[in-house]
């Protein structure tokens, strides 16, 4: 019991420093790094949940395979030209008042709520591996939440196309831009073009 | 350990997120950012599974995941496509659409 509290402690200050990693880093390779870490934390929390397989799916689709894909995006766009400097205005500064009062709201939520007089540290479990396992997840996918998976699997099917469609290189699509530019589009092209030396300085 | 604890820090790390959306510029860091409220949103839904002793909380947990990660890719693919266009890459200046 003791050992379990000095995990949750340990790996939620894990978590919210990797948050606060992510928010403040100026550098956008750094905040990809600070959620790797972030998520590693997580996942042992689901330990502590005994929720093994969302632990398992935390660690080798998001720190694995999303993670990835960051690091690929930030090298290819320039982890240089992602340092910018902090917004100004209006809402960047009440963004912190916005987030506390946020925080402050839902645990009071939380707080005013009977769920502390609960006992909740839920039901006691069956046996070791029978709650939160593979063998639980995959029953109630194939069998409760049939439909749902099946939402999942063409959501995914639809963004990858979408992803490919997005990003994908489009052939002509310099000539048409080249050629039919009115006098507004030949000014932001100049304007583009003065910003380029900018970002390769940034880049290097 | 009590779910109340991880209810808690599960909304601390949302409102993280929250403030990292409104005070970062660069969309890429938005975007971790909203991992970050993803990942709040999981946390407590886990939370909540255990504590209702059913699976119910888990497969939920894993369609966050899956949407999370459909998400990623479009908002990456989008960002790599402002790249080539060579659009600034940066939120303030992403304008053309708004109204």
């Amino acid at each position: 019991m003791v050992f379990e509290g000095i995990v949750f402690f340990v790996a939620a200050a894990l978590a919210v420093g990797g948050a606060l990693g992510i928010v403040l880093l100026q550098n956008a390779f750094y905040s990809v790094l600070a959620l790797v870490g972030h998520l590693v934390a997580l996942a042992t929390l689901f330990l502590l949940l005994e929720s093994a397989f969302v632990a398992a799916a935390q660690v080798v689709v998001y720190a694995g395979a999303v993670m990835v894909l960051y690091v690929f995006v930030v090298a290819y766009i320039g982890g240089g030209a992602a340092q910018m400097a902090p917004a100004t205005g209006a809402v960047a500064r009440l963004g912190p008042l916005f987030a506390l009062a946020i925080f402050v709201e839902l645990s009071l939520a939380i707080l005013g709520s009977s769920l502390a007089a609960l006992r909740t540290e839920g039901p006691p479990l069956p046996g070791a591996g029978a709650f939160g396992g593979p063998a639980q997840i995959g029953e109630l996918l194939l069998s409760k939440f049939l439909i749902p998976f099946e939402a999942a699997s063409f959501l995914l099917l639809v963004a990858a196309v979408g992803a490919v469609i997005l990003a994908g290189r489009r052939r002509g699509l310099e000539e048409a831009t080249d050629s039919d530019s009115g006098p507004a589009e030949r000014a932001d092209k100049v304007r583009e073009r003065a910003d380029q030396p900018a970002r390769a300085e940034a880049g290097a | 350990m009590d779910a109340v604890w991880f209810v808690v820090l599960s909304a601390l790390i949302f409102a993280i997120g929250a403030a990292g959306i409104l005070t970062r510029r660069n969309p890429l860091v938005v975007l971790l950012c909203l991992e970050l409220m993803l990942n709040a949103g999981i946390l407590a839904l886990v939370a909540f599974g255990r504590m209702h002793g059913s699976g119910d909380g888990a497969i939920f947990a894993l369609m966050v995941m899956v949407v999370a990660a459909c998400e990623v890719v479009v908002g990456l693919g989008l960002i790599v496509a402002l790249y080539r266009r060579q659009v600034p890459i940066d939120v303030d200046q992403m304008a053309e659409l708004r109204g």
